[in-house]
C-alpha cells in the first residue's frame, strides 16, 4: 500500500546520504481498467447493469524501482505499449499513481509533449504565451523572455503569423524553443526529435548538452537508440511493464535491439524457427557509427561527399572469415544501399577470441536527402544471412541542395537531341 | 525543494498554487474570449455591437409587434435583463458539459490544477456579461431611467448567478466524462428551467397557482435572482423585491441556500473526480 513520505524522513535522508536522488521511484504500479463493452449512455447502463461491470485489467507499469541521481540523463526504452509513457505521465503527474512510491526532489517540468496547447487560429507571440504559462511561467516571466524564445526557433520574421500558416518544423521549433524557457530542474522529454531540420535536430542536441551541463537531470523516452547512446547515462529498458534492466547507456540499448531483432534474424534463417533457441553469441557489434574522414563522429552528411561508417566487434569464440556488413535504410523502412566484405573481399581472415576488429566502410554518398538508419551486422561466412549480432543504433542526415527523387540520386547528365 | 508522496502526487483540481491557478484560469478565458471574435474586421467591437443589436431586435419585437407586457411600464427593458443574466446560465453550463472532453489533449499531456477548465468557462461567460451589461446600462439610460445606487445591487445579482454557473458547470462537466448523455439531457433541462423561471413574464404569474406555489417557486434561484435584478434596475411598485414576491424572506434564503449547495455540490464532485479525470476521456 502506499505510504506517504514526511518531509522530515526525507531531511533526514539528506543527512545521512548527500547525494539524494533526484527522483526516487519505488515499486511503483500504475494499471488501466478497460471495460469489456464500453457504457457511455445512461440508457445502456441502466438497461443492463451486469453487462459493464466486467472489465480487463491492463498493467502498464508494474512494480519499477528506480532512482535518478541529480544531473543524471537517464533514458526510458522500451517497444510500443512497454509502459515507457504510462510512466512518464504518472513521474509528470497527470495520472494517479496506484500503488508503490514517488519522490521528487526539485521543480519538475509539468510537460511531457511539445506543442501542447497550440491554437492554431492565433499568432504565434500568443501561442507562446500561453504555452509558456501552461509549462508554469508566469505571465510576466512569458513576456519577458519571447524574444529569447523566437530567437532561439529563428522566427523572428513569423511572429505575427498564424500558427496554421507554420510548416511542420517551423512548430516543432517553436514548441522547442518554448519547452526550454522553463525553469525546471527535472525534465520529462517523450520523443521530442522525430521533426524538424537535421539543423535544428544539432541545435537540439547541443541544447541537450547545455541543459545536461547545468546540472539538470534529464528523463528522456524514447525508440532512437542511437541518442541514447549519444545523450544518456544510464538507461532502463520496459518490457510489458515490467523493468528488464537498468544500466549503463550502450548495453541497454544493445539489449533493446537483442530483443527487437531477436525475432528478425531467427526468422531470416533456412527453417523459420519457432522459439530462438539461447545459443552463446560468438561475436558481437560494440558500435557503429557514422564518421568524418578524419575520424570525427558526424549526424550530417552532404550529398556528393564521401561517407564513412566505422563499426567496431569483438569476437568471442574462434571465427572463420566473418561477412561484415551495413546496410542504410530510409524513413519509410526501404533498403537504400547495402555493402559487406563479401562483395569486396572473400576472406576476411581468422579472428581469436577476445580480438577485437575495427572496419571502416567508405562509399560515395549519392543518397536521396533525408535520414538513414545504420544497420551493421557481423555474420557467418556466406552470403551474410545468419547474423552474430547485429547494431541499429545510429543514423545519418543526409543533406542536398536539390531535392532527390529516388532512393539515389546518382550524378546523372541529360542529352537532348532534336530529330 | 519538494517532497511529494504517490498519493497527494497525481493530478489535482486545485494544484499547488493559487498564482498559477488564476493565471491558467485566466489565460485560458482570455484565450477563448479572443478566439470567438478572431478574424473579424471589427474584432472586440462585436462583442459589444452583436448584443446591442440583437436586443434591440428582441426589444423592438416584444414591445411593437407582439406587444407582451400590456402595458406595463418598462417591459422591454425588464425582458433585455433578463435574457442578458439567462443567456450567461446558459453560456456557462451549456460550454462547460464537454469543456474537459474538447480540452483531451492538455488533460494527457500536462499537469495542472484540473478545476481551472471549468472555472475558465464561466470567466468566459463571465466577461461576455459585462459586455452585455452595457448593452442593458444603455438602454436604461435610454428608457429614461435615472441612475440610482440600487443598480449596484445587480453586482450581487451577477455575482449569484456566477456562482451558480460556475456550481453547476463543475457538475456537469465532471458528470459527462462519465455519461455522455448529461448533453443532451442538460438541454432540455435548461429549456424547461427557461420556461419555468420569470425570464419573459412576471413571478407573481405564479399566483394562479395558488399563494404558497409561489413562495416554492420562488425558492428556484433563477427566480428570486431575475426578480431582484429588474427591483434594482427598475424598482418602483411594478417591479417590487424577490421578498415582496415570495410574501417572506425565507424563499429567498432558501434560494440562496440553494445556490450555495449547488456550488457545494458542484465542487465537492469535481475535486473527487480530478485525479482520474485523465484516464477516463
Amino acid at each position: 500500500m502506499t505510504t506517504t513520505v514526511s518531509v522530515e524522513r526525507s531531511d533526514q535522508r539528506l543527512a545521512t546520504a548527500p547525494a539524494r536522488p533526484a527522483v526516487s521511484i519505488s515499486h511503483l504500479s500504475k494499471s488501466f481498467r478497460i471495460p469489456r463493452e464500453q457504457a457511455h449512455t445512461l440508457k445502456e447502463r441502466v438497461l443492463h447493469p451486469l453487462r459493464f461491470r466486467q472489465y480487463d485489467v491492463l498493467r502498464a507499469v508494474q512494480d519499477v524501482t528506480v532512482d535518478i541521481a541529480p544531473g543524471e540523463f537517464f533514458g526510458i526504452v522500451g517497444r510500443n505499449g512497454s509502459g515507457k509513457s504510462t510512466l512518464l505521465k504518472c513521474l509528470a503527474g497527470i495520472y494517479a499513481v496506484d500503488d508503490g512510491q514517488l519522490a521528487v526532489h526539485g521543480r519538475l517540468s509539468p510537460f511531457i509533449e511539445l506543442g501542447v496547447g497550440f491554437n492554431m487560429d492565433l499568432e504565434a507571440r500568443d501561442n507562446v504565451i500561453i504555452n509558456a504559462i501552461m509549462l508554469g511561467l508566469t505571465r510576466k516571466q512569458a513576456r519577458e523572455r519571447f524574444d529569447d524564445i523566437i530567437a532561439f526557433a529563428e522566427l523572428e520574421e513569423f511572429t505575427e503569423l498564424k500558427l496554421k500558416n507554420y510548416s511542420s518544423g517551423m512548430l516543432v521549433r517553436l514548441a522547442f524553443a518554448t519547452a526550454i524557457q522553463v525553469d525546471a530542474e527535472i525534465l520529462l522529454i517523450d520523443e521530442v526529435l522525430a521533426v524538424g531540420d537535421a539543423a535544428f535536430q544539432q541545435k537540439c542536441f547541443d541544447e541537450f548538452g547545455r541543459l545536461r551541463a547545468a546540472g539538470r537531470t534529464i528523463l528522456f523516452v524514447t525508440h532512437d537508440m542511437g541518442a541514447v547512446q549519444r545523450f544518456c547515462d544510464r538507461a532502463m529498458l520496459l518490457e510489458r511493464g515490467r523493468v528488464v534492466d537498468i544500466g549503463e547507456a550502450s548495453l541497454i540499448a544493445r539489449e533493446y535491439n537483442r530483443i527487437n531483432f531477436e525475432r528478425t534474424t531467427s526468422d531470416g534463417g533456412a527453417g523459420a524457427t519457432a522459439t530462438p533457441s539461447p545459443t552463446p553469441q560468438l561475436a558481437e557489434v560494440l558500435n557503429a557509427r557514422f564518421e568524418s574522414a578524419d575520424r570525427e563522429p558526424v549526424l550530417t552528411a552532404n550529398q556528393g561527399d564521401r561517407c564513412y561508417v566505422r563499426m567496431e566487434v569483438r569476437f568471442l569464440a574462434p571465427i572463420d572469415d566473418p561477412v561484415f556488413s551495413i546496410s542504410l535504410e530510409n524513413e519509410s523502412g526501404n533498403v537504400a544501399f547495402a555493402t559487406s566484405t563479401n562483395v569486396h573481399q572473400a576472406s576476411t581472415g581468422h579472428f581469436e577470441p577476445g580480438v577485437t576488429a575495427s572496419a571502416r566502410i567508405a562509399f560515395e554518398n549519392w543518397l536521396a536527402p533525408g535520414r538513414y538508419r545504420l544497420i551493421a551486422t557481423v555474420a557467418r561466412e556466406g552470403w551474410g544471412d545468419d547474423a552474430y549480432d547485429v547494431h541499429t543504433t545510429s543514423s545519418i542526415v543526409v543533406l542536398a541542395d536539390r531535392p532527390g527523387g529516388g532512393l539515389a540520386d546518382l550524378p546523372s547528365e541529360i542529352e537532348i537531341n532534336r530529330s | 525543494m519538494t517532497t511529494q508522496a504517490a498519493r497527494s502526487y497525481g493530478p489535482s483540481a486545485l494544484g499547488e498554487g493559487g498564482r498559477r491557478f488564476t493565471e491558467l484560469a485566466l489565460t485560458m478565458a482570455r484565450t477563448e474570449f479572443k478566439l470567438r471574435y478572431f478574424g473579424s474586421v471589427l474584432g472586440y467591437v462585436w462583442s459589444l455591437v452583436r448584443p446591442l443589436l440583437f436586443f434591440t431586435v428582441l426589444y423592438l419585437f416584444f414591445t411593437k409587434v407582439v406587444k407582451l407586457g400590456h402595458g406595463v411600464p418598462h417591459y422591454g427593458l425588464y425582458l433585455l435583463t433578463n435574457i442578458v443574466l439567462w443567456a450567461f446560465l446558459a453560456e456557462a453550463t451549456g460550454n462547460a458539459v464537454n469543456c474537459l472532453v474538447v480540452r483531451e489533449g492538455l488533460l494527457r499531456k500536462v499537469r495542472f490544477p484540473r478545476m481551472v477548465i471549468p472555472l475558465s468557462v464561466s470567466l468566459t461567460a463571465t466577461f461576455n456579461l459585462a459586455m452585455n451589461f452595457v448593452t442593458v446600462i444603455v438602454f436604461a439610460l435610454a428608457s429614461g431611467i435615472f441612475p440610482s445606487v440600487s443598480w449596484l445591487e445587480l453586482i450581487a445579482v451577477a455575482v449569484g448567478f456566477i456562482v451558480l454557473g460556475s456550481g453547476i458547470g463543475m457538475l456537469l462537466s465532471a458528470l459527462y466524462v462519465r455519461f455522455r448523455d448529461v448533453a443532451p439531457i442538460w438541454e432540455v433541462a435548461l429549456q424547461v428551467w427557461f420556461y419555468g423561471s420569470p425570464v419573459m413574464y412576471f413571478a407573481n404569474a405564479y399566483r394562479h397557482f395558488g399563494h404558497v406555489f409561489q413562495q416554492i417557486a420562488m425558492v428556484n434561484p433563477t427566480a428570486t435572482l431575475l426578480t431582484q435584478a429588474s427591483h434594482a434596475l427598475i424598482g418602483g411598485h411594478e417591479y417590487p423585491s424577490a421578498a415582496a414576491r415570495a410574501y417572506g424572506i425565507g424563499p429567498v434564503l432558501g434560494a440562496i441556500a440553494v445556490i450555495i449547495f449547488i456550488f457545494a455540490l458542484g465542487w465537492w464532485f469535481f475535486v473527487h473526480e480530478a485525479p482520474r479525470v485523465a484516464e477516463k476521456l
